[in-house]
């Protein structure tokens, strides 16, 4: 039985994992695959996609045409359990409310958390972005370099199934030939917006997403994965076959009834349950991580959700994966003597240095795609072409530190309640047949750029416990604390500034206007939910939180391998870089237990 | 399972009959722009593979009154033509209401500019007819020489601006709930949410349009 009710899980573990998404499923499977017994505590429920995905269901099927409410905030469709940037009874406060000093915090409560409605974009970090303080003096390195994490980022994309090309652009990591499924066909607008970025210097190449173009090669990557593990192997190719490629249709922000994108739910926990060593708890909410008599991690205290009562799970190893700030708060609850400013924060930096990503978006209309012959555009729901930063060499005269790639979209997607909306500054006001003429023709030619960037690590930019608020479990919520630096706000213009280029480039018209005032244009900290840091690795117990196996520097069995480790946050997105750095992390886990160091 | 497989299984699965269009209609108790009663949204786990339809989640609320001024406008709006049916002929109105009806804070925000809006549409209509005839028992004529003076928010005449903000705010609806439907992708050609054995791009055609083949 690997579900278990709370009462059950009272055997001891090797490790026992707080969350279920891209860092704990990570860290499960890989733990597993060497059969370490694991516990996993998930605070959401059970989640199911073969069951529950929305998978053809059309707007007019959902309240209020799928529109979003504050309960769905992306859409009614969209798979998130109990979540958004409110969670019903778990507040957290703000000490700025402004959209330019406050931080939203997006949660879910659901097995596999996030990666179930995640946008899929995977990219790698670079070799300068594990470098960042050497490359320009600003913010922090990591204690590790891209030659340390290219095996595990080759060992993710077998595992999960990434597509897209090899480019050999300058810190834009190549992969292992074998690591990639090919790339969808761009759409027509893909091939405009790349045939006139090129001509700007901009370079548009295949997109790099979880999605199954075509079935894995389960076999050669199975065998690649665990050359020396038949039983690795076995469940891993085993878990492979049962994942169907893409059928071309249905948006991947709802999940995948048939496992063709990456979610912790299709592809990380089914191979680590078949192997009959994981167990997981749902409904189980972590607030804090005990201690043995030696000052070491024991285990964690949790809110059992389905009976109110509060437990305790024990194992030799803890893991936090439960996100960045979730993982942190935890620690800053889990108060004793021996730790009054909570776990592992002796250096005083936990909970310092949130990151989110810089995004700044702007619509144009272009007359060429309007009218065009009916054809099917829905592809992989986006991504097909993005463009990776290209102005390395350029920073001193732009102003800011750091780059940030383009996700572009465009096409004749299915229509949505904002289909024909917004339409006054190219209909000057028209209705009846001359509006139905005006909306067929438009429809199909909107083009869409969605800016992502690297904010630098600040130290207004932290969370801390509330001394005030509490949640509906009792436990202590936490405080942000935001504010962005030019570096990041000049960036966000710098992003307005060239997708108007682009838009003019294309012979199009932007919608409303390009932001000259970078302050206006970055959207507010949380909104692009990429937030990392809060316990960054690094090389000494002074600066950071833990070292570079995101082991905590007090406490020497309990690790974190969700995004509160990054010292950075790379414009790539991060979950791909955290799934790599899980494997990692666990990977040096195994070889602890093996030696039997714990 | 093979794509074969998985194409056969969606094609079964996404037949299954969607919401019959059976409306829960209890209207004409309720008549002002203020809600007796908070009624509750759908939570933070609604299920999601269920069909929805107005009227299920929450009372609706229109006056028999209302019903007629947002089956008169919406089909001024999206009337009905060689393409495609009208608004109210699939189902608009019935999606106007539950949205005006709906629990949460933009909803809300919107009964009090549709309902206000409507309002205005009654008594214009009188003030500029003279007649005792509501908006929606003008002739088409009249009718439109009143959206005609607030169709366009940017040029509206000051003391239509209130009204062409009401306008512009229920065109887009209207048109949210119109091309949401069945008929409404149709209008668009919009071809999609079919399950594929492979994508192939753009044909031949459309490229040469663009320029780029």
């Amino acid at each position: 039985m690997p579900f278990l009710s709370s009462d059950k899980a009272t055997d001891t573990y090797d490790v026992l994992i707080v969350g279920s998404g891209a860092g704990g499923g990570q860290t499960a499977y890989t733990l597993t695959m060497d059969g370490a017994r694991v516990l996993m505590l998930e605070a959401g429920r059970n989640y199911d996609p073969a069951r529950e995905t929305p998978m053809f269901q059309t707007p007019e099927q959902a309240p209020l045409r799928e529109d979003g409410t504050p309960a769905t905030p992306v859409g009614f469709y969209d798979a998130t359990i109990d979540g958004g940037w409110k969670v019903p009874g778990e507040p957290y406060t703000q000490t700025r409310t402004d959209d330019a000093g406050r931080f939203d915090w997006w949660r879910t409560r659901m097995l596999g958390g996030r990666t179930n409605h995640w946008g899929r974009y995977s990219f790698r970090n670079g070799p300068y972005d594990f470098k960042p303080r050497t490359r320009d003096g600003l913010g922090f390195d990591w204690p590790i370099s891209y030659d340390d994490m290219a095996p595990y980022y080759d060992k993710v994309e077998m595992l999960i199934g990434v597509y897209g090309s090899n480019e050999g652009l300058e810190n834009t990591p190549d992969s292992s030939p074998g690591c990639l499924l090919p790339p969808p066909k761009p759409l027509v607008s893909d091939l405009l917006f790349a045939d006139r970025g090129r001509k700007l210097g901009i370079p548009v190449v295949a997109g790099h997403r979880a999605v199954l173009t075509q079935p894995l090669d389960w076999k050669t990557n199975a065998a690649k994965l665990y050359p020396n593990n038949a039983t690795a192997q076995q469940l891993t190719a085993d878990s492979m076959k049962k994942r169907a490629a893409c059928i071309w249709a249905t948006p991947c922000g709802r999940g995948c009834s048939i496992g063709a994108n990456y979610q912790s739910t299709t592809v990380h926990l089914p191979p680590a349950l078949a192997s009959g060593k994981l167990d997981i708890v749902t409904e189980a909410m972590v607030y804090e991580v005990t201690l043995d008599k030696a000052g070491r991690a024991s285990g964690v205290s949790y809110v059992d959700k389905k009976t109110g009562k509060h437990r305790q799970a024990k194992a030799r190893i803890v893991v936090l994966a439960a996100s960045s700030c979730e993982s942190v708060r935890i620690l800053l609850n889990s108060k004793s003597a021996k730790f009054p400013q909570g776990l592992a924060n002796s250096s005083g930096k936990l909970g310092k240095y949130l990151m989110d990503t810089v995004g700044a978006d702007l619509v144009g209309q272009v007359p060429l795609l309007e009218d065009l012959p009916p054809h099917n555009e829905d592809g992989a729901s986006g991504g097909h072409v993005y463009s990776p930063w290209w102005l390395y060499k350029e920073h001193k005269s732009l102003g800011f530190a750091r780059g940030y790639h383009i996700e572009f979209g465009g096409g004749r997607g299915m229509p949505g309640v904002d289909t024909g909306t917004h339409m006054e500054w190219l209909t000057h006001g028209s209705y009846g047949k001359k509006f139905k003429d005006e909306v067929r023709r438009y429809f199909g030619s909107f083009v869409y750029f969605s800016g992502r960037g690297e904010m630098i690590p600040n130290e207004n930019s932290y969370c801390e416990i509330d001394p005030n608020t509490k949640d509906k479990f009792g436990i202590p919520v936490l405080r942000f604390h935001w504010q962005w630096s030019e570096h990041e706000t000049r960036q966000a213009a710098h992003m307005q500034k060239t997708f108007a280029q682009v838009i003019d480039a294309m012979g199009g018209r932007v919608r409303g206007k390009a932001e000259a005032d970078g302050a206006k244009a970055i959207a507010p900290g949380g909104s692009i939910i990429h937030e990392v840091g809060g316990a960054i690795m690094g090389a000494d117990a002074k600066s950071s939180v833990t070292n570079a196996w995101c082991q905590t520097w007090d406490v020497d069995n309990l690790f974190l391998t969700d995004g509160a480790p990054f010292p950075s946050n790379a414009d790539k997105n991060p979950t791909l870089t955290i799934m790599a750095n899980a494997w990692r992390v666990s990977d040096h886990i195994l070889a602890r237990l093996r030696r039997k160091e714990v | 399972m093979d794509r074969r497989t998985t194409i056969k299984w969606m094609l079964s699965a996404a037949t299954l009959a969607p919401w019959s269009g059976v409306l829960a209609r209890d209207t004409e108790a309720r008549t002002n722009a203020v809600l007796s009663t908070t009624p509750q949204g759908y939570g933070s786990d609604p299920k999601l593979i269920d069909s929805y339809h107005p009227g299920q989640l929450w009372p609706l609320t229109f006056t028999a009154a209302q019903r007629a001024t947002a089956k008169a406008l919406s089909d001024l709006i999206i009337p009905a033509d060689e393409n495609s049916p009208s608004a109210s002929d699939v189902g608009v109105v019935d999606f106007l209401d539950e949205w005006v009806s709906a629990p949460y804070e933009r909803q809300r925000r919107d009964r009090t500019i549709v309902l206000d809006g409507f309002a205005w549409l009654d008594k214009e209509a009188v003030a500029r007819f003279g007649t005792k005839k509501t908006f929606a028992q003008l002739e088409g004529a009249q009718q439109s020489a009143i959206c005609n003076d607030v169709c366009y928010l940017p040029e509206a005449k000051p003391q239509f601006v209130d009204a062409a903000r009401f306008f512009a705010r229920y065109r887009d609806l209207t048109a949210g709930g119109f091309y949401t439907t069945p008929q409404g992708r149709k209008d668009l050609r919009y071809i999609g949410n079919v399950p594929l054995p492979r994508f192939d791009g753009p044909p031949l055609e459309v490229l040469k349009k663009v320029g780029l083949a």
